[in-house]
């Protein structure tokens, strides 16, 4: 029996003002270790927004949701900081790395906010994830030194750095080509498949959703078909 | 985390290398004028107190009382209501009563030298010309123990009276004006219409002109007799090894002999809170300089902070706490106050180091004198803290401004 890693119970997010915005309603979905789920639906569907309430980004105007268990609803920022920090790991379209980081910097970051190993352990594992990503001639690199694909990995890397259960992707290979496209793809659903981690992507991309264990389609903030 | 934050915080700095030397310069010019105008400031201040404790008595024992003295019922009753009427004062030789005794008191206090003076009016008159004075009649061989006069002789000397007690000391300006010389006789005459002839032993120049022209010493017996004031002598003037203590020990010399005692603190009050004044203002204008760099390091705090929205924005995604996003951009700040800090005190100090090579005769000084400078490390210490002080203020808005970005609205925005 595989453990839930994420789960979510009328989940709804509204954005208010002088008119008043759902961003998603009553959204109800469990994601479990070693299951990769794709999120597909037109613009401005949602997927995006339950993206950044699942990765605790965001916080839900009503519902409930739970991380491995825990009730994440009532908790402060910095306890969701903590979270993210140690649970979850991001990627985004674009890669969004700091500019002025190398590749290896940028996939420290994570580990040294965390402070759980010494620097050079920390310098160790980040050129680890960065050569089992086909990286190891790229680490002094910095993000405008790198292709597109190269710094989508990087971003992976990063994502992976503290370890985390559960990986979000926000349209991960909607800037890259066919080839680096097929290869971020193909490293996320082994995450998933050979690592155990719960992978939830969103996506365009029909052939990468077809490829996903399950898929999600969501249309007007609420999720259609599961 | 402070060292994470440190090299984020550096990073940044570094990617935008033109405005944070600009920013960082006027740091350093503001830590190097600060430190310049303060440094002489307080070293004119320094000098002037030292001028004023050496030439003054750092305590002066008066023959009168802070409060009039109590009658002998009130002190019997000092609780009862009590109206004492037609009270007439006693009248007596002005003076302090018992001064040898209280002297004796004194002398047995540590660190301390006292002696007794005998100040009066009086004329002093030659060749048909008659100049008011105030004749000091002291213990020639004390003098040099409780007065800096004989720094000031430029004919004579202050011992001379001990050989000759019929000599007087006079202010070199006093003597010009009454055509008079070393060695020559003077005419004295008290407002008791005593009258007596003094040589000339000394002469001073103190540049003060008032006093030169209006002070004159001679022998506490002779002045006696001629104010007619036997064994009388209305001051008693004082010498610490430690000026500061002045202000205590003439509380305790007054509560012991009730005689109003007056520190050098005390008699230049209005003095003292002049120059407090005037360092306000010096340091308010002088701070300004540093406020004026201080929004330049906003600037730039703020521009980056502007720019690092999505950075910012990356990072909380991260696991980064708003605090942590806040000590980042605080860091900068800080970063920038210390290398401003770091080279504005050199600057400083060569700043420093080139006024002292001016030199400027001041009104009442017959010779050139450098700038007095203070060159002691709380001069450093007060600049260094003013400038950190400024950018970790110019830091604090943009930081909190930074810790409190909402990713999903950058993010949903970057898309």
């Amino acid at each position: 029996m595989t453990e839930t890693v994420i789960a979510t119970e009328k989940l709804t997010r509204r954005l208010t003002g002088e008119v008043t915005v759902t961003l998603v309603e009553d959204a109800t979905l469990a994601v479990h270790e070693g299951e990769f789920v794709a999120i597909t639906g037109a613009s401005g569907s949602g997927k995006s927004s339950l993206l950044y309430l699942l990765g605790l980004l965001d916080r839900p105007t009503s519902g409930q949701m739970w991380l491995r268990g825990d009730e994440t609803s009532n908790l402060d920022e910095a306890a969701l900081a903590g979270l993210r920090l140690t649970e979850v790991g991001f990627v985004f379209q674009f890669h969004f790395l700091l500019p002025e980081f190398s590749a290896l910097e940028n996939v420290m970051l994570p580990m040294q906010r965390r402070d759980r190993l010494p620097q050079p352990e920390i310098a160790v594992r980040a050129a680890e994830l960065l050569d089992s990503l086909g990286l190891a001639g790229e680490t002094n690199k910095l993000p405008r030194q790198l292709s597109g694909g190269q710094s989508q990995r990087v971003a992976i890397a990063r994502a992976l750095a503290n370890d985390p259960l559960l990986i979000l992707a926000d349209e991960p290979t909607g800037n890259l080509d066919t080839l680096a496209s097929a290869n971020v793809q193909r490293i996320l659903m082994d995450l998933a498949r050979d690592y155990g981690r719960a992978v939830v992507v969103v996506t365009h991309d029909r052939d990468f959703a077809k490829a996903a264990d399950r898929v999600i389609v969501m249309s007007d903030g609420r999720i259609r078909d599961a | 985390m402070i060292g994470l934050a440190s090299r984020i915080a550096l990073k940044h700095l570094l990617a935008r290398r033109r405005q944070s030397l600009v920013s960082l310069s006027g740091i350093v010019l503001g830590v190097a004028f600060f430190l310049a105008v303060s440094s002489l400031m307080q070293g004119s201040e320094n000098d002037f107190i030292r001028r004023l404790v050496d030439n003054s008595p750092h305590i002066t024992i008066e023959d009168e009382f802070r409060n009039p003295r109590m009658q002998p019922v009130e002190q019997l009753y000092p609780l009862g209501a009590i109206e004492i009427r037609r009270v007439k004062p006693l009248t007596e030789t002005r003076g302090i009563r018992g001064y040898p005794q209280i002297l004796e008191g004194l002398r047995t206090l540590p660190a301390l030298r006292a002696s007794p003076v005998l100040a009066g009016q009086a004329l002093v008159s030659f060749a048909g010309k008659d100049i008011a004075v105030s004749l000091n009649g002291m213990i020639p061989a004390e003098v040099n123990d409780v007065s800096t006069i004989q720094n000031y002789m430029i004919a004579g000397s202050v011992d001379a009276l001990t050989v000759n007690p019929d000599g007087i000391i006079l202010g070199d300006a006093l003597a010009r004006k009454l055509s008079l010389a070393l060695g020559e006789n003077v005419t004295v005459t008290a407002p008791t219409g005593e009258v007596h002839t003094f040589k000339i032993l000394g002469l001073f120049h103190t540049g003060r002109a008032d006093y030169d022209n209006t002070q004159t010493f001679a022998d506490l017996k002779r002045v006696q007799a001629l104010l007619k004031r036997l064994n009388r002598a209305n001051t008693i003037i004082m010498k610490l090894d430690d000026p500061q203590r002045a202000h205590a020990v003439a509380d305790e010399v007054e509560n012991r002999y009730g005689y109003k005692s007056v520190s050098w603190q005390e008699a230049n009050e209005d003095l003292m809170s002049t120059l407090t004044t005037r360092n306000i203002i010096m340091y308010t204008v002088v701070s300004a300089v540093l406020v004026v760099a201080a929004f330049g390091i906003y600037n730039v705090i703020s521009t980056v902070v502007l720019e690092k929205q999505r950075d910012i924005a990356i990072l909380k995604s991260m696991g980064f706490r708003a605090r942590d996003i806040r000590r980042i951009f605080l860091v900068q700040g800080v970063l920038l106050g210390l290398a401003g800090s770091a080279l504005g005190l050199p600057l400083g100090a060569a700043l420093m180091l080139s006024l002292m090579q001016i030199r400027l005769k001041f009104p009442g000084s017959s010779d050139p004198v450098p700038l007095p400078i203070d060159w002691n490390w709380p001069q450093f210490a007060i600049a260094a803290a003013f400038a950190m002080g400024a950018a970790l203020c110019a830091g604090l808005l943009p930081a909190r401004k930074a810790a409190s970005v909402q990713p999903v609205d950058i993010l949903r925005g970057a898309q």
